[in-house]
Formats: C-alpha cells, structure tokens, sequence
C-alpha cells in the first residue's frame, strides 16, 4: 500500500518536472519564433517602401531624361518583379530566402544603372525634388542593411536556442525549423561599372 | 631519454604556438566586433573623442540637450569619433546609436549626430541617424537638409560648434511636442546611482532591528534558559519582513531628477537619417 503511494508521488513529481520544462521550452521558443517572423515583416516593409519610392523617383528623371527610356523601363520591370515575390513568413527557409533575395537585388541593379544614368543630367541633379528622392532612397538602402542584420540576428538567437540540447529534442518534436539567413550578395563588393 | 624529451618539448612547444595563436585569433575577432566606444559613466549625451569641440562649447551643447532631453524626452546625442574603423557613416552611426540605446525604450525617440573630424589623410564625415520614434518627425530628406544647409558650410570654414548648434536647433524645432516627458522622470529614476541611499538607509534599519532583536533575544534566553541562538531563530520565525522591502525599492525615486544626464533609455535605430562628408 505504501509502496504504490510513493510511485506514484514519485511519477506525479516526474510528470510535473516534464511537464514545466517542455512548457517553458516550447512557450520559449514560440515568442522566438515570432519574434522572427515580426522582423521579417519588418525586412519586408523596408524593400515595400523603397518600391513605393520607385513612382515618384521614375517620373522625376522622365521629366529631365526622357532618352533614357531603356533604363526607365528597366526600373518598373524590376520593382514589378521584386513586388510580386513574398515569402510566407511561416517558411523562412534558404530557398524562400534566397528566391526573395534574388527579386530584390534584380531592383537594386536596376536603380544603380539609373543613378549612373542620371550622373549625365546635371540640370536634374540640381532639382531639388530629385535630390530629396535621391536621400530617400539611400536611407531606404540603408534601412534594408539594418533590418536585413536585425532579421539575421534574430534568426541566430532562434537557431542558436533551438539547436542546444535537451531543446534540440523539443524543437524535433514540435516542428521548429531553422531560419536561414540574409547572405551578401557573391558580386555586392563589386562598385557598378561606369561607362561613358 | 634525453632524445625523447627533446622531442617532447618540441612539440609541446609547438603546441603552446598553436593554442596562443588560437587564442589571440579569438581575442582578435572579439575586439573587431567592439570597436564601437562604450557609453560614457557617468552618462553624456555629447561625447568628444577627439579635441573637435572646446570645453566650453561642449558643455553648452551638453546643456542645451541635456535640457531638451528632459523636456521632451527626446534624446540628440552628438559622437566625435577619430576614426569610423572601416565602417561607412551610415553604419556606424546605427551600430553606435542602437548599442548606446539612444532615446527611449519604446518610444525609440534617439537621434544621434555622428561626426569624424577631417584629417590630413581622410576626408571630415557627419551623419545624423534618426531613431525609428522619429523617422516621421525628421525624415531623410530634411536629415540631408539639415547636413548641407546647416552643418557643412560651417563646418568648411572650422566652425564647428556653430555647425552642431545650429543643427540641433534645427532638430529640436522639428521634434518638439513629438514626445512629452511623462514616463521619462520615471524611467531614468532607476539608475544604480539613485538606489545607492535606499540601500544604505535600508541597511541601517535591517541593522537596527538585528540589534534589537538580539537585545530581546538575550533577555528571553536569560528567561527562559534556552540558548541565546535559538531565541534568536525563534523571534526571527514569530515575525515577517516582507512589508518593508517595496517600501524602500520605492525610496529612491526621488533623487533621479537633478542637473546631470540620467542615461540613454534603450532607444533603437532603423537606418533612417542622411550624412555628407567634407
């Protein structure tokens, strides 16, 4: 009679020991996990808003430099492109990523062409209309770095948890995959080549 | 023998290389990831790492944001680094301003105007990055504005706190009223320094108590003929401290206001913000 009492307590002691500490793991990793979808979100707006520059910025250069129909185009194809590709934030896996990646960095080549495009017009470098695009957009740059290492760094707060042990075993269990990261471009040292 | 040990002692040698390299590899990659400077102690919303501004010009820049600071809990912290360390501006500035959390939590309020003096071998830069809480306030372009209209004519001809002066003018023109200062006394309120007389008087009471407690204890033990330490256990059983403990925590709020700067609140940056060099 005794004996059973103390299994049984000793079971219960057990149960509630696992019961905690898959709880705390797995409530743990959720906020984690959201905490990496938030800042996906956040990388998504910031490549939003530099293709709700694009507009504004193509109509100001068709004013001055209505010759450079052929880089103009390219622009708007580009931003079509980069628009039309988002990634479910729920698979943030290399392939999505890097598929993303790609759309975007077809815009990127495209607005650099424009600005060495625009180098020729210095009647359109002087409009002030332009200029304060111009600054627009190179904070719209330079947040896309921000969020993109601030997606990272969250990403490898999540990986690094989920891949430690026992959590490795609780992350296989729920399905947790690992994020993939934002990686430089292989030709993103390279300066654009200027061509007169 | 003796063959042996020679060898042995080669290769130990060879191996003590190879675990001073490894280290110094590590030690290596570790200061490369923090060549940001640490906030100052106590805490300074301009910091001069060079000799860009003299004292007294960095001491009314330090007023005048200090002041601002208070006000509008609005945080325009001024960095003269001597050297961006192979940063471009852009980076540095919101590697430096997310590090020192400038502005508040929350509010992410911070503004912070980065400036590499010109040398000899390397041009002067300046970039001003605004926090997430006001991108809307002071967007990129007036950032950009800001830096060819109001710092960099000043700062070609040497004039370089009329360059910083005028810009937080400008700065703080464009973000008053933004934010108020309600929560802002209560979150700087907090800091170590403030808590240190809480603690003490805290202590001298705990001390206090003891005593009493002992003097007690001794005239029960004397009593009752039971050891003077487990008097003392008993009468520390019979009553419970837990009230007095919130009390004092709460102490020490009041002595956060004052002159001084309380800290930056944790403010964090999103790569807003436009800068020029010269």
């Amino acid at each position: 009679m005794k004996k059973s009492w103390i299994i049984i307590i000793v079971i219960a002691v057990v149960a509630l020991f696992i019961y905690s500490s898959v709880k705390g793991t797995y409530n743990k990793m959720v906020a984690m996990d959201e905490a990496v979808v938030s800042q996906w979100a956040q990388v998504e707006n910031v490549y939003q808003r530099r293709a709700d520059l694009i507009p504004n910025l193509v109509n100001t250069v068709k004013g001055y430099a209505a010759h450079e129909q052929e880089t103009l185009t390219g622009v708007v194809e580009a931003r079509a492109k980069a628009t039309s590709t988002t990634i479910d934030p729920s698979n943030l896996n290399t392939a999505s990523i890097q598929a993303f990646q790609q759309a975007q960095s077809g815009l990127s080549s495209a607005l650099s062409k424009l600005m060495v495009v625009v180098e020729r017009y210095p009647d359109l470098k002087a409009n002030q209309n332009f200029l304060e695009l111009q600054a627009q957009l190179e904070g719209t740059e330079n947040r896309i770095t921000v969020e993109r290492q601030k997606f990272n760094n969250s990403a490898q707060t999540f990986n690094t948890y989920i891949k430690q042990f026992p959590k490795n075993i609780y992350a296989n269990i729920f399905n947790f995959e690992e994020k993939a990261y934002f990686k430089a471009q292989e030709n993103a040292n390279e300066a654009p080549k200027v061509e007169f | 023998m003796k063959f042996h040990l020679t060898i042995n002692n080669t290769t130990m040698q060879k191996r003590i290389k190879h675990i001073i390299l490894i280290l110094l590899s590590v030690i290596s990659i570790n200061t490369i990831a923090q060549d940001f400077p640490e906030k100052s102690n106590p805490p300074k919303i301009v910091n001069d790492y060079t000799n860009f501004l003299s004292k007294a010009e960095n001491h009314a820049l330090e007023n005048k944001l200090v002041q601002f600071s208070y006000e509008s809990s609005t945080q325009i912290a001024i960095a003269i680094v001597p050297s961006l360390d192979g940063y471009d501006p852009a980076s540095y500035a919101f590697g430096l301003g997310e590090k020192w959390g400038i502005g508040q939590k929350g509010k992410n309020n911070g503004i912070l105007i980065l400036v590499k003096p010109k040398y000899q071998n390397s041009k002067g830069e300046v970039f001003i990055a605004t926090g997430y809480g006001v991108e809307g306030a002071v967007p990129d372009a007036i950032t950009k504005r800001i830096v060819d209209n109001e710092i960099l004519p000043y700062f070609k001809q040497g004039m370089y706190y009329k360059g910083l002066d005028e810009a937080t003018n400008r700065i703080i023109e464009l973000t008053k009223g933004e934010y108020t200062a309600d929560v802002y006394r209560k979150a700087t309120s907090n800091s170590p320094a403030s808590a240190i007389p809480g603690i003490i008087i805290f202590l001298i009471i705990i001390i206090f108590s003891f005593v009493g407690r002992a003097r007690r204890a001794r005239h029960y033990s004397v009593g009752h003929n039971v050891p003077f330490w487990i008097a003392m256990g008993m009468m520390s059983s019979n009553r419970s401290h837990g009230g007095s403990f919130g009390n004092f925590s709460s102490g020490g709020g009041s002595f956060g206001g004052g002159g001084g700067f309380g800290g930056f609140g944790g403010g964090s940056f999103g790569g807003g913000g436009a800068g020029g060099s010269w």
